[in-house]
């Protein structure tokens, strides 16, 4: 197969029937994946030619999906549980941070755990309440998760096979805004590893790192910023956990100046964390202290609010220029 | 329970790495503490919705009295009808041995090697029962008290210790015995065993799991969801409630209205009550559902009404919440003595038999105590080992600043 422009659920969906086709013991399990295909339609067609058994339609118990998960990787399975939205996985963090993380460890190595948790999250799509949130910080804080986000088709297709093929356990965070979003995606030519951020677009004025859904609009605030003579770098981090800290400090490096943009609360974040570690490493480097954008420490607005707390072009701009400024 | 507190060890270098006040209740219950008399004397019959209706009721399973008397019970007598002398020998071997290792941990932790002990005492039957009915193919889902059932599993008891002296979280491998870790959060391990009970459906084998859990924990979610998928998808599973009367200071009462077993009928499976002291009637019990597991008709719940007659675990102090008259009354139905009754009646064993079984009681109770001590520290470097499978960028970074922290120590003569 060769390059196909496709959505980014598209390439989901595709990705996910490549690896029940390679591995029967590849699960799909969820609220709705069956016959309806997902709320977002991204296990569509899924059921229909792999079968009840093997793409599962679960009760309405997020802690039960993912603690039979666990039970049907350690029989072997690599179950791929999708949890509907983000707002709704909080029932299943137990099963998560105190079983599915530390197992492993546990066990001193001898089981593994590969399971898969998808994640629609973001906001933007002018959702009622808990369907818009951004709890990638909770996870990426819990050691033995691996936390990991696409922000376009090709990494959708890719990270996927990649997060299914891994024997830890990955929370894969899909950013649900750019679900409809096309992009080339290139199923022979196989992208880097799965936690390896990618240069989005080549700059040497100032570095601005993003992930999922926020990669666009930074790719969209690079562009406007040339028009005013700025040459802006956009790092795609792909990752929170773990976090390509090289290659960030590799680009804070060349450019001098760096800014963190996530929709996720800027309060303890997953930006806190590369601003002191990129702080750490690049003291001597930094024309400006590393700047943050993101969401308030309030709970995710109604829809009518939304542009107002998500970081969109404007504010994304104002960081640049008080970095710019010091 | 909590495993706060670390075994004993020897102050380090830095204080904040030395053994956290052992002995302290993590547990909770003197919040908890009002006294209250013995609530076991007042219980009605198991009428569902009637207060109190969690009392043993009209349909517990017995096949031996607390007087050791055998008794015959149409459904349940098939499964154990073929039993040897020899094999009910071992039952009564099995349970006197499990008793002396828990015996030994209780000690070791009153003499400070272990930070904390949860003791089976009590429900050596319900365990050994079920975990005899077990074949080497079953996978066992655990929670923290299942030492008997480790037990027939073949899992060195000894293996069992590390997590309790603080020298791991777990400590084996859960594969070489189909016996799970133990698991801490209530409940968790039901859906476990659900989920790997749902894989053997898928494999097509006829293996089954049984999962273990408490009053208590019947209460949690987990349970419920594990109730719910199990039912929905068949799974080969047995749910195995021991109703040891508390969790921790709270009484079954404050988990249920309505008998325990009695809840599979909302779930669609079938419910049984066994005498949880009753040695024959646990294995007998457990058999049935796990052959009704394997021939594909789904999960069982079984409840073993039994009886913990020690402290929740050794940070727990019962004379708080529960009367002397209780345990007493209990104790006339221990099941070690009523199988002993039994095996010594019908002729099944003699003196030279409990004899041998003392002696090895004690070469037992001196290796457990042997290995325990010389258990050693875990190496510094354990922090980091199997976070992750495929490895992680950050925990290699920290475990080279750890590792060049560790350094600076010997550069400066200080050694470990
Ligand atoms: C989710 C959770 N909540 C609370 C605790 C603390 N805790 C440990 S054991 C226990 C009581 C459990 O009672 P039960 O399920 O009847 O089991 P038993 O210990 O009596 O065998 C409690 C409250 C815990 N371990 N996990």
């Amino acid at each position: 197969m060769a390059a196909e422009k496709m959505a980014l659920a598209k390439a989901i969906n595709e990705s996910l029937r490549t690896a029940l086709d390679a591995d029967p013991k590849v699960l799909i399990m969820g609220e709705d994946v069956g016959k309806l295909g997902g709320v977002f339609r991204v296990t569509d067609g899924l059921q229909k030619d792999f079968g009840e058994d093997r793409v599962i339609d679960t009760p309405l118990a997020e802690s039960g999906i993912v603690g039979t998960a666990i039970g049907l990787a350690l029989r072997g399975y690599r179950p791929v549980v999708e949890i509907q939205f983000d707002g709704f996985v909080f029932p299943a963090y137990d099963q998560i941070v105190t079983q599915l993380a530390k197992m492993h460890a546990r066990a001193l190595g001898k089981i593994k755990l590969p399971v898969v948790i998808r994640i629609p999250y973001g906001g933007g799509i002018g959702a009622v309440e808990h369907h818009s949130e951004s709890p990638e910080a909770l996870f990426a804080h819990v050691a033995g998760l691996k936390v990991v986000s696409p922000s376009n088709a090709s990494d959708a297709y890719w990270m996927m096979q990649q997060a299914i093929q891994s024997d830890d356990p990955v929370i894969f965070f899909e950013p649900k805004r750019r679900y409809w979003d096309k992009g080339e995606v290139t199923t022979d030519a196989i992208p880097g590893p799965l936690h390896k951020a990618v240069v989005a677009r080549e700059g040497s004025d100032l570095t601005l790192a993003a992930y999922g859904p926020m990669v666009k609009v930074c790719l969209e605030a690079a562009a406007a910023a040339q028009e005013e003579g700025k040459s802006i770098e956009v790092l795609d981090l792909r990752s929170m956990s773990p976090i390509d800290f090289d290659s960030v400090q590799a680009s804070v490096e060349k450019t001098r100046r760096l800014v963190v943009v996530h929709e996720a609360p800027v309060f303890l974040g997953t930006g806190a964390e590369i601003a002191a570690r990129i702080t750490e490493r690049c003291f001597y480097h930094l024309e400006a202290p590393v700047l943050r954008v993101g969401g308030y420490h309030a709970p995710y607005p109604p829809a009518r609010l939304e542009e107002e707390y998500l970081p969109g072009l404007d504010r994304v701009l104002d960081a640049v220029d008080r970095s710019l400024a010091y | 329970m909590t495993v706060e507190s670390t075994a004993a060890r020897k102050p380090r270098r830095s204080a904040g790495t030395t053994a956290a006040k052992s002995g302290a209740d993590t547990t909770g219950t003197k919040s908890a503490a009002s006294k209250r008399t013995s609530a076991a004397g007042k219980k009605s019959p198991g009428v569902p919705g009637a207060p109190g209706a969690s009392g043993p009721g009209p349909e517990l399973v017995q096949l031996l009295t607390p007087e050791g008397e055998r008794v015959k019970d149409a459904t349940y007598d098939p499964y154990v009808a073929d039993i040897t002398p020899e094999e009910l020998r071992g039952l009564y071997r099995d349970m006197v041995l499990t008793r002396r290792f828990d015996a030994e941990a209780t000690s070791l932790q009153r003499q400070g090697e272990l930070g904390l002990w949860a003791s089976l005492l009590g429900q050596e039957a319900a365990q050994i029962g079920s975990g005899r009915a077990t074949r080497e193919d079953d996978y066992v889902f655990p929670t923290y008290r299942e030492h008997g059932v480790a037990w027939c599993r073949g899992v060195d008891p000894t293996n069992l210790l590390g997590m309790f002296r603080g020298v791991n979280n777990g400590g084996w491998d859960p594969n070489s015995n189909n016996f799970h870790l133990y698991t801490i959060v209530i409940g968790s391990q039901t859906l476990h065993a659900t989920g790997y009970a749902m894989g053997i459906a898928k494999d097509g084998a006829d293996s089954a799991v049984i999962a273990y859990f408490g009053d208590g924990a019947s209460s949690q979610g987990d349970v419920a969801e594990s109730f719910t998928f199990s039912a929905v998808y068949n799974a080969p599973v047995v749910f195995f409630c021991q109703n040891n009367q508390w969790a921790i200071s709270e009484p079954t009462e404050k988990q249920t209205r309505v008998p325990l077993y009695q809840r599979a009928q909302g779930y669609g499976f079938p419910g049984v009550r066994v005498d949880g002291n009753d040695v024959l009637a646990c294995l007998a019990v457990t058999k049935w559902a796990l052959e009704r597991a394997r021939r594909g008709e789904g999960p069982t719940l079984v409840e073993a009404y039994t009886y913990r007659m020690g402290a929740h675990t050794t940070s727990d102090d019962p004379t708080k919440y529960r009367a002397d008259e209780e345990r007493e009354a209990w104790e006339a139905k221990d099941p070690i003595l009523r199988l002993r009754t039994y095996l010594e009646a019908s002729n099944h064993a003699d003196e030279g038999f409990f004899a041998e079984l003392e002696a090895e009681s004690e070469a037992l109770g001196k290796r457990v105590r042997e290995v325990v001590r010389a258990m050693p520290d875990p190496d510094h470097f354990a922090i980091f080992e199997n976070v992750y499978a495929d490895g992680h960028a950050l925990v290699d970074e920290e475990r080279a600043q750890f590792a060049a922290y560790q350094a600076s120590f010997a550069d400066e003569g200080e050694g470990k």
